[in-house]
């Protein structure tokens, strides 16, 4: 738990900077231009909002690797077309449709964020939902479209590990990074 | 063929290729057997189709300030259709669970049967 001492409340003020900034950039996209009146305007907006609806902090880890993170996205836009045309033809195909299931995936991350991040691009990659979430013991359980046999549910169990693994090392902290490579060595 | 005649094709495959997606999904919303499978085909295949419709828009009207507004719709998109998907699946399983003969595995059942013995055993 974070604890709200005066340095704390300082450094996750800075930590937000690359959410703010993120926030004007969307402002100019929303405009469609890039103006010095759009700048400051988006600038004034963000602070306000962030102001004004407060949410919880969101804790970046601090690292990032731009290798790792291309690696994600590349391999992302590679399963979102599989997926896609993996669904449409199931969908479209003569014959009974298999039945799937409902898998538990228990991550190695204990960061919100990660947790987040993964579930959004699983949800995303046609076939697989994730359903539920256990945020305390870290779970997703995952619904896994065309999973007729155990290989079938070891091997989305696997998939989903796999993109989890991507994110941390793009921007997991040190401490998942360690307890991601611990979990490889005992498997 | 000029650059712009190649530009319309190519915005026109991606139109067709975006289409087709879209039929795609609405097959798959009829044919699926259970509401957690039909989520799959209402909220996925419009991700990549909605990629080529914009795709396309850009490549017919290719000026800055038009791709620059299509990328917060596709961001939005992307951020907003595995929560509303999430939401609907969870609700689904939650209506559907004990009915429903269309899953081969079912780890969750598993755990809330488990948490809801342990909650029996706490209230004896």
């Amino acid at each position: 738990m974070p604890e709200f001492s005066g340095r704390s409340v300082r450094r996750s003020w800075a930590h937000q900077i690359p959410l703010l900034l993120w926030l004007v950039v969307l402002w100019m996209l929303l405009w469609g231009s890039f103006s010095w009146l759009n700048l400051v305007t988006g600038a004034i907006i963000a602070v306000l909002v962030t102001r004004v609806f407060y949410l919880p902090p969101v804790l970046l880890s601090g690292r990032f690797n731009l290798r790792w993170a291309l690696v994600f996205s590349a391999h992302f836009v590679y399963d979102l077309i599989k997926g896609s045309i993996i669904v449409a033809w199931t969908a479209i195909r003569p014959g009974a449709v298999p039945r799937s299931s409902v898998i538990a995936v228990p991550l190695r991350t204990r960061s919100d964020l990660i947790m987040t991040l993964t579930t959004i691009a699983i949800s995303l990659v046609p076939g697989s939902l994730v359903v539920e979430t256990d945020r305390v013991r870290s779970l997703l359980y995952v619904h896994a479209l065309a999973t007729d046999d155990e290989a079938a549910v070891e091997q989305a169990r696997q998939i989903v590990l796999t993109v989890e693994a991507r994110i941390i090392r793009a921007m997991g902290s040190k401490d998942d990074l360690k307890r991601l490579v611990e979990n490889r060595r005992a498997a | 063929m000029t650059a712009e005649e190649t530009l319309t094709v190519l915005a026109g495959i991606c139109l067709l290729f975006g289409a087709l997606l879209s039929l795609a999904a609405g097959v798959g919303l009829l044919r699926f057997p259970d509401a957690l499978s039909r989520m799959h085909a209402a909220t996925k295949p419009q991700i990549l189709g909605l990629i080529f419709i914009l795709l396309a828009i850009a490549l017919s009207n290719n000026n800055w300030a038009t791709v620059a507004t299509l990328i917060p719709v596709l961001l939005f998109q992307m951020m907003t259709a595995p929560i509303s998907a999430h939401m609907i699946g969870r609700a689904a399983y939650r209506a559907g669970k004990r009915t429903d003969k269309h899953l081969l595995v079912d780890e969750l059942e598993e755990a809330i049967d488990a948490a809801q013995a342990e909650a029996a055993r706490h209230n004896r």
